[in-house]
């Protein structure tokens, strides 16, 4: 069993915040991971059959579509999910050799692919489904939160960003320090009541999701231009605009 | 593109630390090269991060004006479609009989002899008999240039089967499109409609500016019969009946006639409103503009009676019938339309069946529109200049924006509802203006924009003056012969699809075979899978590419196609000349053709090879260029007759097209400090990679909006070599070349219909916009057939080109027919049921997938990821073919006959392929039936030494040489 650092309250907790309200269910921060993990700190990130039947490879972040509600007053969302770095996360508790651990400078939740077994005990904790076994290598392999990008010196500044968040084309993706009240991300969650995801369980994820926004806004209140249609039999409704004056 | 702010950088500087498993600073790669993405038509600028020659990494270019850093599915997925081993490795000629796959390699020497043999043959007989058609391509400003010095009218890309209803309708209306050629104001807007958008153009602009619209908590509805994409995060979606867009449009326009809720002021200003239109039933003139001696167009002056429309101190009278001096009865354009829309068919009652939206709700929408349009007017504080040199003091703009794609354009009346979008967006003053929809750069242009058609006259061996693909103007303009036959092998141009301006791709394989108008000799098609996803009934087109005449020929003597991946076309062609990656070429996103002009000034790019190619292959513009050269085509070779270009970027670089206007805008003249229009610059594409592979120009803020009458606009415009003249462009709510082809159908003018055409002219040549049901929809039994069926393309594929992708296809690798859980109920169907869909042109067979969000009354699936067995690298077993399919199978490509000849399933205005007017009837399939698509079409063999498939891919662009995973 492997213990979980001593982490003053606090202390940097780097994250995702992932607006449900904005998400079209592109993809790109599913193959952007992909892309750049598959050459990345856990690289690679195999695709096994990749041109048969059965593809089916190692992905950190994949995007699932579901409907809620019945015909028209249902509504469609796309939920992007990848580890979500929990605080007392199962999955480093559970693992017998130490590979699985969270890091004390960040939160940022790894494995050490030297030390990992490959027993998958990690994947059985894990109640969101986060974990992918590399079955090519025996190791199992996850989101690193693009550790090799967020403090890389060889990166502009501005890009130092998970490349899920660096590539979201509606910008439905944030990065930041959720120890941070005043970080941005923290505000934005604070701002749009970003929630947690199955915190009955008690693992503290620290990555939030905001919800899609209500429907009603106030422009849908608006009335019918006239609250009776006007009676197509009128003499001719033309009168009316023959005698406006309009000038240029 | 709206100017989005650099991602904020929300968290600080590197932590030390001893975690001994943690690179944290990696280099990226060895080298990054800026270029242009090709996953889709979007034009992203991308970096591409390499490492050892391999590559790394494709992000976003931060600084590109279309994308500004971010990057869709597709385009991060670029990697695995470079390295697909569908990747075709050298020349093909085919050996064996068409379809049967035998091909033997051979040298580009002799392939380039073989195409030269063929074409020259062509070219000195009779140039018509070359049909060359372009698919999903970005270099037509240089293949149509190609096919007009080679003499041919058969040319086309790929518009006639994707959009020429929205480029028609656009430019014909408002001299601007939807499609990719404009977009909302971003920034301002705060009702925006979007109708039909089947998750197509344009991809990460739209995306960018939802999430703008979310964040400043603007109103989307989208209007669309799927709740997937952008219609799952819209405020409101009305899942409205497929082809019924235009009903619902022009009921929206009827409720703001009769609130008299529309923008008069704009309308008298900006539009044809004012011009006053003969009212001749029976005459030559009947439905044309008035004109005065000097040939302008007439208004009617409160004070002065009939005068020149463009005065500027013109105090229009918008309703009333009037009489010329000459004793014409005339009406203003705007009584003729208030009276049609206020008619009661377009009533919200009467139409509310029909498109499946209640009326009270087509009411609130209107009402909705107007509150915004008028109450919440939007105020740019910006001086500005009209067309007539009077000052304003500042920019007052309707934010209610629109925009529309596919799902209008794919219908057999999507012409005209897209008129009846842009009509609503001049009623509403909501044209260009801040808050509203803007045009993009180059846009908006004269209307029409250019000369009609070159194709005239077609002779051996001389070149066509003029643009093949450009507009008519009315019947004199059209490419028919004495009879009123069409000129061209797919019929654009004709009676048949007067506004043909993108050309009918999908009609020239069916024409050739039945050699309608006339046979061909070759067929020359690059990128375009005319043998599967490109084509209406797959089935019949392969079978016209393999049929031979009694004498044992095929009856397209000659098939050279030219693509990089082994598609399902390779197979049906007898010489293939194999294309280079996006990644492995210099191309030109050039300004004669689809620049990435944005709303703040004009545009445009370049890919330049980022890696070498691996295999026996060369850019197809580089082809083109020496086949050129070859054929002794005269731009394509000096005085002399040896070659003018060495290769496509010389031809970028010092092709002018006019004196000073060549294919890119950017760093022109000898120093490079031109734009627009300047001598050539040998340094050009240096300069336009040192600037990340694109130029653009920005616009001063008095030249922001109101482009139409911006008098520093269109002149800075008209400097700039984008236009030829600088006067206002008055918006058309009446179309006079419409009216010209009715009044044709009606007897008038030289050049006439044939007879069985006039009815059909005369009825959808309107000058206004009207609905009609599609016209698949007459000459068959509906309620045999009672439910529409369409499809939307998945934003993580585009056509068939990348969806092999090794990652992309475990994202979707198989499709379903989506259809409502109510009415699977209704129909005792399930979940995973397999089904027969049937048509009136035949069967498919496929498996079910319900859901709530899509209108009861139709069905749909994602486009083109079906295959066929045995291509595109993939294995036979791959779900792509066992379980993927086409609804391409079931969608003829041509109308019931319901007027006694051969018609295409077309627009009866513009051609536009009516893919969404597909009706079917679904049963169930026997239990013994489910599990594999049907049809389901014998294996198609791979062309020799086609790369391995590995069982692992285990892509590392690290990886030492010879090393594994991890460095």
């Amino acid at each position: 069993m492997t213990s979980l650092p001593d982490r003053p309250a606090g202390a940097k907790k780097l994250g995702l915040v992932i607006d449900l309200d904005t998400c079209v269910g592109c993809q790109a921060c599913a193959t952007n991971c992909k892309e750049w993990n598959a050459s990345g700190h856990s690289a690679p990130l195999p695709d096994f059959k990749p041109y048969s039947a059965g593809a089916e490879g190692v992905w950190f972040n994949r995007v699932h579509s579901y409907e809620a509600g019945e015909g028209e007053q249902g509504r469609t969302v796309h939920f992007p999910r990848s580890c979500l770095h929990c605080e007392t996360p199962a999955c480093v508790t559970v693992c017998p050799t130490g590979a699985s651990y969270k890091r004390a400078e960040d939160g940022i939740v790894l494995v050490n692919a030297e030390t990992c077994i490959g027993c998958g005990l990690c994947a059985w904790a894990c109640p969101y489904g986060a974990r992918e076994m590399d079955e090519d290598s025996g190791v199992m392999k996850k989101c690193t939160l693009c550790i090799d990008r967020i403090y890389n010196e060889t990166i502009p500044e501005a890009q130092r960003q998970p490349a899920c968040v660096i590539t979201c084309p509606t910008r439905a993706r944030h990065f930041g320090d959720l120890g941070d009240p005043d970080s941005a991300v923290s505000q934005l969650v604070a701002r749009r009541g970003g929630q947690d995801l199955m915190p009955e369980l008690g693992y503290g994820p620290v990555n939030k999701y905001l919800q899609p926004r209500e429907r009603s806004s106030a422009l849908t209140e608006a009335k019918p231009v006239e609250d009776a249609p006007t009676p197509m039999d009128i003499p001719n409704p033309l009168l009316r605009w023959m005698d406006r004056v309009l000038s240029r | 593109m709206p100017e989005a702010p650099t991602p904020s950088h929300a968290f600080a500087t590197p932590t030390p630390n001893d975690d001994p498993q943690v690179q944290y600073s990696p280099p990226v790669g060895d080298a990054v090269k800026t270029t242009t993405c090709y996953m889709c038509a979007c034009r992203c600028g991308i970096k591409v991060h390499l490492k050892d020659g391999r590559v790394r990494y494709i992000e976003g270019n931060p600084d590109h004006p279309v994308n500004r850093g971010v990057l869709c599915g597709k385009g991060s997925a670029g990697i695995m479609t470079q390295y697909s081993p569908a990747r075709l490795q050298a020349p093909l000629l085919r050996v064996g009989e068409r379809g049967s796959g035998e091909f033997k390699e051979i040298s580009w020497a002799e392939a380039l002899d073989t195409a030269t043999g063929w074409l020259r043959r062509v070219r000195e007989t009779d140039p018509k008999r070359l049909a060359f058609f372009t698919g999903r391509d970005q270099s037509q400003s240089l293949t149509g240039f190609w096919a007009a010095q080679f003499g041919t009218p058969n040319f086309a890309a790929h518009g006639g089967f994707c959009s020429v209803n929205m480029a028609a309708g656009g430019l014909y209306s408002i001299g601007g499109s939807f499609w990719e050629f404009g977009e909302p104001d971003w920034d301002r807007t705060r009702l925006f409609l979007m109708f039909g958008v089947a998750e197509d153009h344009d991809s990460n602009p739209v995306k960018l500016g939802l999430s703008k619209l979310k964040e400043r908590g603007a109103k989307f509805v989208s209007v669309n019969p799927v709740r997937t994409g952008y219609s799952a995060i819209a405020d409101e979606w009305v899942g409205i009946r497929p082809g019924t867009d235009g009903l619902l449009v022009l009921a929206l326009v009827h409720e703001l006639l009769r609130a008299d809720r529309v923008d008069l002021d704009f309308l008298a200003r900006y539009t044809n409103a004012t011009w006053l239109i003969v009212r001749d039933p029976g005459g030559a003139d009947d439905g044309l503009a008035a004109r005065d001696e000097a040939g302008k167009p007439l208004a009617w002056d409160r004070e002065r009676g009939a005068v020149d429309a463009a005065l500027p101190d013109l105090s229009p009278v918008l309703a009333g019938e009037f009489t010329l001096p000459d004793g014409r009865r005339v009406r203003p354009v705007f009584h003729l339309m208030a009276e049609r829309y206020l008619g009661a068919e377009y009533a919200p009652e009467a139409v509310a069946e029909r498109c499946g939206v209640p009326a009270e709700r087509i009411r609130r929408l209107a009402a909705e529109i107007a509150a915004v349009a008028f109450e919440q007017p939007v105020v740019v504080e910006q001086p500005w200049t009209d067309t007539y040199g009077r000052g304003h003091e500042r920019m007052v703009g309707r934010p209610v924006s629109f925009h529309a794609m596919r799902g209008i354009s794919a219908h057999s009346n999507g012409f005209h509802t897209c008129r009846a979008l842009h009509l609503l967006q001049m009623l509403l003053g909501a044209v260009d203006t801040p808050g509203s929809w803007r045009y993009k750069s180059p846009f908006p242009r004269p209307i029409p924009p250019a000369p009609g058609p070159a194709g005239k006259g077609a002779k051996p061996n001389t070149p066509l003056a003029g643009n093949i693909l450009s507009f008519p103007h009315g019947p004199d303009d059209l490419l028919v012969d004495e009879a009123g036959g069409p000129l061209r092998i797919d019929k654009a141009f004709s009676w048949e699809a007067p506004l043909g301006l993108h050309g009918m791709m999908h009609t020239v394989i069916g024409n050739a075979g039945a050699g309608d108008p006339y046979p061909i000799d070759t067929l020359f098609m690059f990128m375009a899978n005319m043998a599967w996803n490109s084509a209406m009934n797959p089935g019949e087109t392969t079978r016209v590419l393999t049929e031979k005449r009694a004498d044992g020929e095929y009856v397209i003597p000659h098939v050279i196609y030219s693509d990089a991946y082994f598609s399902e076309t390779v197979p049906y062609a007898d010489l293939i000349l194999p294309d280079t990656t996006y990644l492995e070429r210099w191309d030109c996103i050039s300004i004669l053709d689809r620049p990435i002009g944005s709303p703040h000034g004009a545009g445009d790019a370049i890919r330049q090879p980022v890696i070498k190619p691996d295999r026996d292959v060369r850019p197809f513009q580089d082809v083109l260029i020496e086949l050129g050269a070859r054929l002794g085509l005269p731009a394509f070779v000096r005085e002399d007759g040896s070659p003018r270009y060495k290769d496509y970027p010389d031809y970028i670089t010092n092709h002018e097209r006019m004196p000073g206007v060549g294919p890119l805008a950017g760093f022109r003249g000898a120093d490079g400090s031109k734009k627009g229009a300047g001598e050539p610059n040998p340094d050009q594409l240096k300069r336009y990679v040192e600037n990340g592979c694109f130029w653009r120009d920005h616009l001063p803020p008095e030249q922001g909006f109101f482009k139409y009458a911006n008098k520093d606009y269109l002149e800075q415009s008209k400097a700039m070599g984008l236009m030829g003249k600088s006067e206002q462009i008055v918006l058309q709510i009446w179309s006079e070349p419409l009216q010209k082809f009715r009044l044709a159908a009606e007897g008038h003018g030289a050049v006439q219909p044939p007879d069985r055409l006039r009815e059909r002219v005369r009825t959808y040549c309107d000058p206004l916009p009207f609905w009609y049901a599609p016209l698949e929809h007459g000459g068959q039994d509906l309620a045999h057939f009672p439910i529409s069926a369409v499809t939307q393309r998945p934003m993580a594929h585009y056509h068939s080109w990348g969806s092999m992708n090794a990652w992309l296809r475990q994202i979707h690798g198989s499709n379903r027919l989506y259809m409502a859980r109510s009415k699977a109920r209704e129909m005792g169907l399930g979940e995973d049921d397999w089904v027969w869909v049937e048509s009136r042109a035949g069967r498919l067979k496929c498996q079910l997938r319900l859901m709530e969000g899509v209108n009861p009354d139709t069905v749909w699936t994602w486009n083109a990821i079906g295959k066929r067995a045995g291509t595109w690298g993939l294995t036979e077993d791959s779900p792509e073919s066992t379980k993927g399919f086409l609804l391409n199978h079931v969608i003829s490509e041509w109308l019931p006959a319901q007027e006694g000849f051969r018609q295409a399933n077309s627009d009866p205005v513009t051609g536009q392929a009516a893919w969404y007017d597909l009706r079917v009837r679904i049963e169930r399939a026997l239990p013994e039936e489910a599990g594999l698509t049907d049809p389901h079409p014998a294996a198609l063999r791979a062309p020799p030494h086609m790369p391995e498939r590995p069982a692992v891919l285990r892509y590392n662009a690290n990886a030492r040489a010879g090393g594994e995973a991890r460095p």
